[in-house]
């Protein structure tokens, strides 16, 4: 799994061997939890996969769990996918029948549908019965994780890649990608394209180059204009700043991410100001008010978007507090939009 | 190997101990970062929520909250430098978006304007959100969230340290907020009214009620709770002579923590009834017969005025008359419980020295009389061996016949702790209660048969092996006798008496004698019966054979009732032992007692409470001085001891207001109430407290110590002390027990527990490891028989009546029912029943029913509760309008002498005409 290269495909691209041999050094028991919230806006790889072949998923599932020895997995589904819900409760009680589960217990949990629960601290949070709040790190789940034990905590689409890897070999994997990315991504890619959906794409490619050979190229009418690389919270990017391979690692000087490659195409017909402001409000909306910079920062920073003025100076303050001071990813990630739309769309603004 | 963290903050090289936090480290060092969410009250585990405390650790991409997060070795920190303080400002400034301002703020003085100063960041450039509503549907606390900050601190009062589960947190985002229970109301909610989120909330969101936090205090004056024997320290917030709130103080048994009658239960000090003057009946007034009713509004209509030079004097006359004809043993005294050690010490030298016989008692008699008979005769000592905070360290906490969440509610927390943090507790009570929740065993037995069941569990531990060999073979004796005497009480047989199915009880048993440390807390419900001093024994063996006393976390803890009814038994208010437990009819004793009171003492033992009561019918005793008690209220029977006192030639009644005691008087004298004296009271744990004055007395009200020495002088004694201190230096000639425990002491450390081994060390928590006081050094097995209750139900009366208290009410609710607040929560007479019972009976919730026995009825409201058998009704006592203790049963245990308050025959009958209840 090391020499494949193979990320977290969740969003946060942790090199999976690396966390599994973490996670094993632990003392046991131990556990694995699978993240099948998929709630970043535009991410619907998890979707696509599970519909079409749930049994790679559970499979890589069943060899984390063999290689972590994990006497339990819990698997955390999005309740907005309620036929997946039947899918795989028929799929596991089969694996069982089928004695392929023995020794690991399998759990299937409802998601509740709050955004927050993604992040896997928040996740466990939720698994273990409680109000969905992100933990503080340290302690990392793979010391202290579900119901206190160390904890694997994969992303549905990193383990359906695992049986791929084992049968074609590390190389195969480590070996596709571009522009110096290693590997493959599936980028779910919706917006002003022509052909939006799941696109398995090689690592590392520029979203001109995945609306070109992979979207059959802008929505008849549209002009491209911006792109969200990594759903609500990685940011916007202008047109200008079409060539930046997307992967992990290569956006960030941008101030983006591309998190779990939900990538949004924006044209000419989208108004930034307007985008900024709806992605404020969603995480105004799904901030699950633990810390103040996010929940009070969120609802301040949607109160002065909604001005028709904005205080650009006020807004830099605060998105500089809510970077440094979130508990979670969310409310650190929250003002990407805000502030990538007030550095490359001055116009949108006025 | 060093377990020291070596880090640098702010250039200064530091070392964290394990488990220390960044915060405090710097708070060590002199570094003060701000902090709202995290506070440094015991047991409140940080959360991290509010981010003003964030400092930077570098090499790391985000911030740090300094109050949870702990240094690593090699770790640089910041918390002065740029990122960190424009973090702290901002998230400030964010906070103070939203509150009201400051000068029309809930609390001006709060933690949060505090560092919002401190941060000079009190104002803000955001626009405000909505403001929530104020909730003011609770008598005793205010809820505004216009002033809330989300930081979770209420919320970990009340689930975490309280353990009362009611305040919550709901919604998300903005939207998220305290809610108690599923967003009721909070006065309409499952609230204790504990006050513990009160006193942890840092913005005055939560606050007492009536606009406190717009008053600054004058003055702040430590002492400790006059209720119950848990003996909280407690912080008088005083203004213009009243006190204005009262806080939590970190004593030994509270750790800051509080209750409702301890934190909104003092003004009853400043009610209309107070008295402020001696009193002395009319010599027109109606002669004194057993149904005698005065308003105590107006105790004008029976009392007359007088100076207190007359009132002392008339009250010494009638006494010294009385035991000049007849060599003293005509006068007997009740002490109190409510007053101090120094009191105590003073009162029952005053019968001893002064009446001239050992005729002293108090409600020690009526509470826990049977389990300290019990345990001096077993282990050598009357005391818990082990303070109730032990129960931190214990694997399984049996509670029996106890009530602590009502009677012992910051005990009771303490238990609560125990069980989330993995203990498991037993609850043996044929009565339910809210702890019963936290139970991984309830076990709701018949009433009355403590002895089957506890018998039977010691059966199995026996039959079993499971008992401690090596413990019973170095620190018992009598253990033969026992494990003969214990053959016929198999669970098979005993389940039927009892009421508990033969597997629960082996299981119980198995648990409780296979425990790494397990621990005992009884209450009245063994000791106020026939046989509680048998009650009392089985626990005790029980813990002797299975080794469960003398370790951390084990022993035997009777949860005491009265906030000093360990200190004035230890103080010598009883009739058979001078202080500290030595006996009267010891003459070695005896005469070192005259050599230091330097008098004749009588080698006879005294009457006790019930046989006092009898003695004055059986026209032996003729007159006598009560001090801040109610037996008229309190005692078995009541109408039997009201007609016993309407027929005193002398009645002296010390008191604070006109109580069903004092309508007897012929002379009574005005006192002070607690925070309005110094003195020195012991809590259920051994801990002796140091009570500070806090409030000036109302002009006229006198002392209790000063009013007990001008009788004393006015019947012949020859006393002078000058302050309470005076007395705690006596008491400490002739009280081993307070070996190393002297009044400075206690003025500095506020409590020490005693025994201590010196002047320095801290008193001794758990005791009796190495051999108990006894003569054989042998902690002594006495078997017990199944003996029934002495009244049992009939076709007349075929219920069973078990009376005891509620958390709002303090025993005859003298003072509680003069409390507004405490008054507002439980404001009339109710009789609890089970739902089916009720339905049975034909009665629904709120009805206006009877209850009766065979020496009396009262006339109260039905409440269902579905902690109740069925075929029991319990009453609380604190009503004079409806005194239970008109209808208890005064048989009594033969050995301790205490009534079976907790069973007698009764019946339960619908109202048929509605009945006036008198107001107070």
């Amino acid at each position: 799994m090391e020499a494949s290269e193979l990320r977290g495909l969740g969003g946060a691209g942790f090199p999976t061997g690396r966390k599994w041999r973490f996670v094993r050094a632990e003392s046991g028991p131990r556990l694995l939890a699978v993240n099948g919230d998929e709630g970043e806006p535009g991410t619907f790889k998890d979707r696509y996969y599970m519909e079409r072949d749930p049994h790679r998923f559970l499979e890589g599932m069943l060899i984390a769990a063999h290689a972590v020895e994990a006497e339990e997995c819990f698997i955390y589904l999005r309740d907005e996918y309620p036929g997946l819900h039947h899918v795989l409760a028929d799929e596991i009680s089969k694996l069982a029948a089928a004695g392929l589960s023995e020794g690991t217990k399998i759990t299937l949990r409802r998601g509740a549908g709050a955004y927050i629960c993604g992040e896997e601290s928040a996740m466990l949070e939720s698994l273990e019965g409680k109000r969905g709040e992100p933990r503080h790190k340290p302690p990392f789940p793979s010391q202290v994780g579900l119901f206190g034990r160390p904890t694997l905590i994969n992303n549905v689409e990193t383990l359906y890649w695992v049986r791929d890897i084992i049968e074609r070999g590390a190389e195969w994997f480590a070996g596709e990608g571009r522009n110096g990315g290693k590997g493959l991504r599936s980028y779910s890619v919706s917006g002003r394209v022509c052909e939006p959906g799941v696109k398995l794409a090689p690592a590392g490619i520029t979203v001109k180059e995945l609306i070109q050979e992979y979207c059959g190229g802008m929505a008849e009418g549209h002009e491209f204009k911006a792109y969200l690389p990594g759903g609500a919270s990685g940011g916007i990017l202008p047109a200008s700043k079409g060539d930046i391979p997307l992967d992990f690692g290569t956006l960030e000087k941008e101030g983006c991410f591309i998190g779990s490659a939900a990538v949004i195409i924006l044209s000419d017909q989208d108004n930034m100001r307007d985008a900024a402001l709806n992605l404020m409000r969603f995480f105004e909306y799904e901030s699950c008010g633990q810390c103040t910079p996010c929940r009070a920062g969120t609802e301040k920073a949607v109160k002065l978007m909604s001005a028709p003025n904005w205080d650009h100076s006020l807004l830099q303050d605060l998105s500089k507090t809510m970077m440094d001071a979130s508990i979670c990813g969310l409310g650190q990630a929250a003002p990407n939009p805000l502030l990538t739309v007030l550095k490359h769309f001055p116009e949108d603004l006025t | 190997m060093s377990d020291k963290i070596n880090f640098t903050l702010d250039d200064k090289a530091l070392e964290a101990s394990s488990g220390e936090t960044i915060w405090q480290c710097a708070e060590r060092a002199g570094i003060e970062i701000p902090h709202l969410c995290y506070s440094k009250a015991p047991d409140y585990r940080a959360d991290g929520n509010c981010r003003v405390c964030m400092v930077e650790i570098e090499g790391e991409r985000v911030l740090a909250a300094s109050c949870i997060r702990q240094p690593s070795e090699g770790m640089v920190i910041n918390s002065a430098n740029e990122r960190a303080t424009t973090a702290r400002k901002m998230v400030m400034e964010l906070l103070v978006a939203d509150q009201p301002p400051r000068e029309s703020s809930h609390d001006p003085n709060s933690e949060l304007w505090h560092w919002a100063e401190q941060m000079s960041q009190t104002e803000s450039r955001f626009p405000a959100r909505q403001t929530p509503a104020a909730d003011n549907s609770h008598t005793a606390m205010a809820v505004n969230l216009d002033a809330c900050i989300h930081c979770t601190r209420c919320v970990r009062a009340c689930r975490e340290v309280q353990v009362n589960d009611v305040i919550g947190m709901a919604g998300r985002g903005a939207n998220n907020k305290i809610i108690f229970d599923f967003d009721d109301a909070m006065g309409d909610s499952s609230c204790v009214a504990c006050g513990e989120c009160v006193q942890a909330c840092p913005t005055g969101a939560l606050m007492p009620a009536g606009g406190v936090g717009k008053i600054q205090a004058d003055e702040q004056v430590a002492s400790v709770c006059p209720y119950c024997g848990v003996g909280c320290q407690l912080t008088f917030n005083v203004k213009d002579n009243k006190i204005l709130s009262v806080e939590g103080r970190d004593g030994p048994a509270n750790s800051e923590r509080l209750c409702v009658k301890g934190r909104f239960g003092f003004d009853y000090i400043n009610h209309t009834h107070r008295l402020t003057k001696p009193l002395i009946r009319r010599d027109d007034a109606p002669p004194k017969t057993g149904d005698i009713d005065i308003d105590p509004a107006n105790p004008l209509t029976h009392f007359r005025e007088a100076s207190w030079e007359e009132a002392l004097d008339v009250a010494a006359a009638g006494l010294k008359k009385i035991r000049d004809g007849a060599d003293g043993k005509a006068l007997a005294g009740f002490g109190s419980a409510k007053g101090s050690n120094e009191e105590a010490y003073l009162f029952q030298k005053l019968v001893r020295a002064g009446f001239g016989s050992n005729n002293v008692d108090h409600c020690t008699r009526l509470c826990h009389a049977s389990s300290v008979a019990a345990l001096l005769e077993t282990i050598g000592s009357g005391a818990v061996t082990a303070s109730f905070n032990e129960a931190r360290n214990s694997d399984v906490i049996i509670v029996i016949g106890a009530h602590p969440t009502s009677n012992h509610p910051v005990a009771a927390t303490f238990l609560k702790n125990a069980v989330k943090r993995g203990a498991q507790l037993v609850i043996i009570d044929p009565r339910g209660s809210s702890l019963s929740r936290h139970a991984s065993h309830s076990l709701q037995f018949t009433p009355g048969r403590d002895v089957a069941l506890l018998n039977a569990m010691m059966h199995v531990i026996v039959s079993e092996d499971l008992y401690d060999k090596e413990y019973v073979l170095n620190h018992t004796e009598g253990f033969e006798q026992l494990r003969d005497h214990l053959k016929n009480f198999t669970p098979e047989e005993m389940a039927p008496i009892c009421g508990i199915e033969p597997d629960k009880l082996r299981e119980v048993a198995r648990l409780y004698a296979n425990a790494d440390a397990a621990i005992i807390f009884w209450g009245m419900g063994v000791s106020q019966h026939i046989h509680g001093t048998d009650n009392a024994r089985c626990l005790i063996s029980l813990a002797l054979m299975s080794g469960q006393t003398g370790r951390p976390g084990t022993g035997l803890h009777p949860l005491r009732g009265q906030n000093n009814v360990q200190g004035a038994s230890d103080a010598g208010l009883i009739p058979m032992f001078y202080p500290n437990y030595q006996s009267v009819s010891d003459s070695a004793i005896q005469n070192d007692f005259e050599k230091l009171w330097n008098t004749q003492l009588d080698p006879e033992r005294g009457l006790t409470v019930v046989e006092i009561m009898d003695a004055v019918h059986s026209g032996d005793i003729r007159g006598m001085y009560i001090m801040g008690e109610n037996p008229a209220m309190s005692d078995p029977n009541t109408n039997h001891v009201r007609e016993a006192f309407a027929k005193l030639e002398h009645l002296v009644v010390q008191e604070i207001f006109l109580t069903e005691t004092a309508f007897f008087a012929d002379v009574i004298l005005p006192a002070t109430a607690w925070p309005e004296k110094d003195g020195t009271v012991t809590n259920t744990n051994r801990q002796i407290q140091m009570g500070r004055k806090a409030v000036d007395a109302p002009d006229g009200v006198m002392p209790d110590w000063w009013i007990i020495q001008q009788l004393a002088q006015r019947i012949g004694l020859d006393w002078n002390y000058a302050h309470p201190s005076d007395v705690f230096a006596e008491m400490k000639q002739c009280m081993s027990s307070f070996d190393n425990i002297s009044w400075a002491r206690l003025e500095s450390e506020s409590a020490v527990t005693y025994p201590c081994d010196s002047e320095t060390a801290p008193g001794n928590d758990v005791l009796f490891s190495d051999g108990f006081p006894t003569p054989s050094r042998r902690g002594k097995f006495v078997p017990a028989d199944i003996i029934p209750p002495d009244e049992m139900p009939d076709a007349e009366y075929p219920m069973v009546l078990s009376t005891g208290r509620q958390l709002e009410h303090w025993h005859t609710g003298a003072m509680t029912r003069r409390s507004q607040i405490l008054d507002n929560l439980e404001p009339e007479a109710v009789a609890h029943l089970a739902p089916n019972e009720m339905a049975r009976l034909g009665i629904k919730p709120g009805d206006a029913i009877e209850v009766a026995t065979r020496r009396g009825r009262i006339a109260l409201k039905a409440r269902a509760d579905t902690g109740i058998p069925k075929g029991v009704v319990f009453v609380p006592f604190c009503y004079a309008e409806a005194s239970a203790n008109m209808l208890t049963n005064p048989a009594l245990d033969p050995v301790g002498k205490i009534p079976e308050f907790k069973y007698c025959a009764a019946k339960v009958e619908k109202q048929q005409a509605q009945q006036q209840n008198k107001p107070l």
